[in-house]
């Protein structure tokens, strides 16, 4: 019965299939149970964290970057300020083919070999998830057209930055530095002074001089605005905000014309300038020759720039009155006089006779004066005058080290001076305890009489040669030297001025000082060692000239036999201040490689303080300058070898 | 008059199941709404998608059985020719070759597969209904197999896994054996282990990721992180139509496609969740009964097989949107965006109003 057998199969064949269905239903419901806890677990048990989540996603706290503090001359010529530019930033991180990307952004804006070099250092020292600059100062067509093609380039950006500009180029970027880019190592230094979160949204942060140092006041405060993002992080709207504080502005006691005139003044030559007011502290004129253009590292400096500078021989990157030491040579003799006087050495009647040297007793050592055959009958006033070697070796030699050391120093000598530029050096005083410290040597006598004519350990910086000058000029009270006078709360208007601070009161003798004064005021007149600097001078101007020698050739450096030969010349110094009666201006020079301090550095201290005594304008002549007939004694080197 | 209109239009649709699915479609243009930014053209575009979907439904639904059984070879021929035609000029567009341009149409035979393969392999068992043996589902998993591997080396890892699966309840509701099914799944078990071990370290980094994708949070994982914080914060009820962060401030990427189920989720919630896989069940529950009640065995086979491929859908999608299910392409059945997807749905949908509703013919 075929057909019974087919209604079977058929009847078996439904029956299966149901059973079969009954299981794909249970199927059906175990998933969906499954499903059920899902939403159970994910919607009910772990809502608050899921909740919190979605909270974060949707808002975000953007940081608006306040305004930087300009910074002004004493004048109110703007030093530095800032201004909007486009640039052209990409995200390595977010860009597949950047040699593509970057060739086919060339297409659109123009990308000269010098930006894609500061590009590619950018890039080497930054994350790969930071977005760096590939140009700047785009035209607004510029800008206009990679707009249109933007959607072709992702983790590229257009973005109107604030630009740090310093619209006097060279002109005292030793003094005012420069912003540059935050690195790991800023990064560090916030966040130990729990400043970071004032830094987010910030690219840049002082890296030298004022910029650096003012930081706090010139950065200002971050604002923020809470605003709700999509996944994308394009902001949809703002919640709230927090206006960001501007920073603060600086008003500097530099004179920038009289910057300019010092700069000029050293035509070419290396060397450094400060002129302080000695009964203030205010820094008048603060030079580094040669200079830089701080604008070039405002966005990273490329490589060839920057091996351009850091190579060069003449080395204008160094801070030279900060960082630049010099043996103080002759000028430290005002100072070793002053030291014997208060101890109640060599006051007048007091002479010696110079025959032309100097002998430890019991030795037959002899110790040079600069002028083979001696001065001659020589007391206090006329061995600062002439600057008679003999004189001070034996005067040191009498006082001992550690005697003159202790006096030095409160004339700054071997300390900071405390000036607003970071990274000061504070030169060298050398004491029997230093050399042991340093030399595990014993000091010697002989190392006692050269210290007394600016010889041997001894080193200063151009900035402590000035503040000890100062110091001296304002009969022993030494202010603080500061370049800020007064800092201007950008919203407000209002200005907190910075108060001259008195560092230490030397009690000093008036008949010491006057003395020293006198003999200083000698060197520039007719008989002295500076007579040029006096000459024709309506003022009148104490000084002291000096020579250092210049202690075998830093490593690295290669020159040609011409070089050599000028770059072994002694350095020259000159300290002045002026008018002697009643100071106004404390200056210190010095001329690498001038050889004479009273022909080369002093002239330029001139220029300065005729400037700001007489607000007279250098006549631009420094060819007449240098035709004078050199006057008779100058100083020469000292070369003694040490006992 | 019009009552008689009425009457022949709606002779073989199924009441219950247009009712259900009508809401589904309802239900899917108010989350659209929501996750489209409020995008009347989107609206419109999806209005004439549904459009579509239902004529393709009625006329299937007017198509008898036994013509459609007629047609199950042919069309999974034409289906191959195509998807060879794909594999050798198909049109590449994101990084897959899926697409095939026929003069003025540009066609997707993948999707027409999804109805082909369970058609062939219904139309293949219900010749050999009366003693189908293992042979046969031999030769049934060897016609599922060819535009299953086809499918999948284009590549497009859902759509293959959905057209498997698909053929697989065929051989399943055919009878396949349960020795044999766990026969392989046993083997699979075994095996996998050992293939594992001769994988790539590359190649096993992409299945780690694929079943967690915690483990790439900015690439492969994000869709998956953004989907469940955004059905979490959903929580209990829900934020609301039109009131998920997520949703509308674009953090759920293919929102309106295949992630719209997070959608859904964050705005209402766990209880409206239950409600929508409710909703499914009342679908697939009416698809098993008209499979259980079908007369024919290629009736019941293909209503049974469309159902699950239903269900399938549906959990794949609501699997991977919460998190517990690889990301694979697979639409939210009735709800997602999208022309394709739908048509071929209700092209199944009408299959089994067909079924349902040509019964009588059969028996009398």
């Amino acid at each position: 019965m075929p057909s019974y057998l087919e209604f079977r199969n058929h009847q078996r064949e439904q029956y299966d299939f149901r059973w079969r269905l009954l299981a794909a239903s249970i199927l059906v419901l175990c998933c969906f149970g499954i499903l059920a806890s899902r939403f159970y677990y994910l919607q009910v048990m772990r809502y608050e964290h899921y909740q919190t989540l979605a909270d974060n996603n949707r808002i975000s706290i953007v940081p608006t970057v306040p305004n930087r503090g300009l910074i002004f001359d004493r004048n109110g010529v703007v030093l530095a300020h800032n201004y909007f530019v486009y640039t052209l930033e990409i995200t390595p991180g977010k860009v597949d083919d950047l040699e593509q990307t970057i060739a086919d952004i060339s297409a659109l804006v123009p990308v000269s070999k010098l930006d894609r070099k500061r590009f590619n250092k950018l890039r080497a020292e930054n994350h790969n998830f930071i977005s760096v600059p590939l140009r700047s100062h785009l035209t607004e067509t510029e800008a206009a057209r990679f707009a249109v093609h933007r959607y072709r380039f992702p983790g590229v950006e257009i973005r109107a930055r604030l630009f740090r500009h310093y619209p006097q180029g060279t002109l005292g970027a030793h003094l005012i530095g420069y912003i540059g880019r935050i690195n790991d190592k800023d990064i560090k230094n916030l966040t130990e002074a729990g400043d970071l979160s004032n830094y987010k949204g910030s690219d840049h942060i002082g890296k030298g001089g004022i910029e650096q140092y003012y930081e706090r006041e010139l950065h200002g405060v971050t604002g923020s605005q809470q605003v709700e993002i999509d996944a994308d992080g394009h902001a949809v709207r703002v919640l709230s905000s927090v206006a960001p504080v501007a920073g603060e502005n600086l008003i500097l006691s530099i004179d920038s014309t009289m910057q300019k005139i010092g700069e000029e003044a050293f035509a070419g030559r290396r060397g450094a300038l400060v002129a302080i007011d000695p009964k203030t502290g205010e820094i008048l004129s603060y030079v580094s020759q040669p200079s830089f253009d701080p604008n070039l590292f405002v966005d990273g400096i490329d490589s060839e720039n920057w091996k351009a500078l850091n190579e060069s021989l003449d080395r204008p990157l160094v801070n030279r009155p900060l960082h630049g030491v010099y043996p103080p040579g002759s000028t430290l003799k005002p100072f070793v006089a002053l030291a014997g006087l208060e101890a109640g050495r060599r006051e007048p009647p007091f002479s010696i006779s110079d025959a032309g040297y100097f002998s430890l007793p019991g030795k037959t050592h002899r110790y040079r004066d600069w002028k083979p055959a001696g001065h001659g009958q020589v007391d206090m006033r006329r061995a600062i005058t002439v600057s008679c070697d003999t004189f001070f070796y034996g005067l040191a030699h009498e006082m001992g080290i550690d005697r003159l050391t202790d006096f030095l120093q409160h004339f700054g000598f071997g300390q900071k001076t405390g000036i607003d530029i970071q990274g000061e050096n504070g030169g060298l005083l050398p004491t029997p305890a230093w050399k042991w410290k340093r030399w595990k040597q014993p000091w010697y006598p002989g190392e006692t009489v050269i210290t007394g004519i600016g010889q041997g350990y001894t080193l200063v910086t151009p900035l402590q040669l000035a503040h000890a000058t100062a110091i001296f000029a304002n009969n022993g009270v030494a202010m603080r030297p500061h370049l800020v006078t007064s800092i201007q709360n950008n919203r407000t208007g209002i200005s907190r001025p910075v108060k001259p601070q008195v560092m230490d009161q030397i009690a000093l003798a008036p008949k010491h000082i006057d003395l020293v004064r006198e003999a200083m005021v000698d060197v520039t007149r007719p008989g002295g060692t500076a007579v040029i600097v006096g000459a024709g001078s309506p003022y009148s101007i104490a000084a002291k000239t000096g020579t250092a020698q210049v202690i075998g050739i830093k490593q690295n450096e290669k020159y040609d036999e011409k070089n050599i030969a000028e770059r072994h010349r002694d350095h020259a110094l000159f300290i002045a201040y002026a008018p002697a009666e009643d100071p106004k201006i404390a200056v210190a020079v010095i001329v690498e490689n001038g050889s004479h301090g009273g022909s080369t550095a002093g002239p330029i201290a001139r220029k300065v303080m005729d400037y700001y005594l007489l607000g007279k304008l250098p006549d631009a002549q420094p060819a007449a300058a240098a035709a004078l007939p050199a006057p008779e004694p100058i100083e020469e080197e000292h070369s003694e070898a040490h006992d | 008059m019009i009552e008689r209109i009425y009457l022949s239009l709606s002779k073989h649709i199924d009441g219950f199941l247009m009712s259900t699915i009508i809401l589904a479609l309802v239900v899917g243009m108010a989350v659209l709404y929501s996750a489209g930014g409020h995008s009347v053209g989107r609206m419109q575009a999806q209005a004439i998608n549904i459009v579509i979907a239902l004529s393709v439904l009625w006329v299937t639904a007017n198509v008898p059985p036994q013509h459609l059984q007629r047609l199950a070879l042919p069309i999974y021929v034409l289906g191959l020719l195509l998807l060879v035609g794909v594999a050798l000029f198909g049109e590449i567009s994101n990084g897959a070759r899926r697409w095939l341009h026929l003069g003025v149409v540009r066609i997707q035979p993948s999707e027409i597969m999804k109805i082909g393969v369970p058609m062939l392999l219904a139309w293949y068992f219900a010749r050999h209904e009366a003693s189908p043996r293992l042979q046969h589902h031999l030769m049934g998993a060897l016609l599922l197999a060819v535009p299953v591997v086809l499918v999948m080396k284009q590549p497009d890892l859902g759509t293959s896994l959905l057209i498997a699966a698909s053929g697989f309840y065929v051989l399943f509701l055919a009878g396949l054996s349960w020795r044999f099914i766990l026969g392989v799944g046993a083997s699979i078990a075994v095996a996998a282990p050992i293939l594992w071990t001769m994988l790539h370290d590359y190649q096993r980094r992409r299945i780690e990721i694929l079943f967690d994708p915690y483990q790439d949070p900015l690439g492969a994982g994000y869709h998956t992180i953004q989907a469940t914080i955004a059905l979490g914060s959903g929580g209990l009820a829900g934020k609301g139509w039109l009131n998920g962060t997520q949703a509308q401030l674009d953090f759920i990427p293919e929102r309106t496609t295949d992630f719209i189920f997070a959608v859904f989720g964050e705005e209402f919630g766990m209880l409206g969740n239950i409600l929508l896989l409710l909703l499914y069940l009342l679908i697939i529950g009416r698809g098993l009964f008209i499979a259980a009640y079908a007369q024919s065995t290629f009736g019941r086979l293909l209503a049974g097989s469309i159902t699950m491929t239903f269900f399938t859908y549906a959990f794949v999608n609501i699997g991977m949107v919460s998190g517990i299910l690889p990301v694979v392409g697979v639409p939210l059945p009735l709800i997602s965006y999208g022309g394709t997807s739908l048509v071929t749905l209700m092209l199944g949908l009408g299959i089994l109003m067909s079924i349902k509703t040509h019964k009588k013919l059969v028996s009398s």
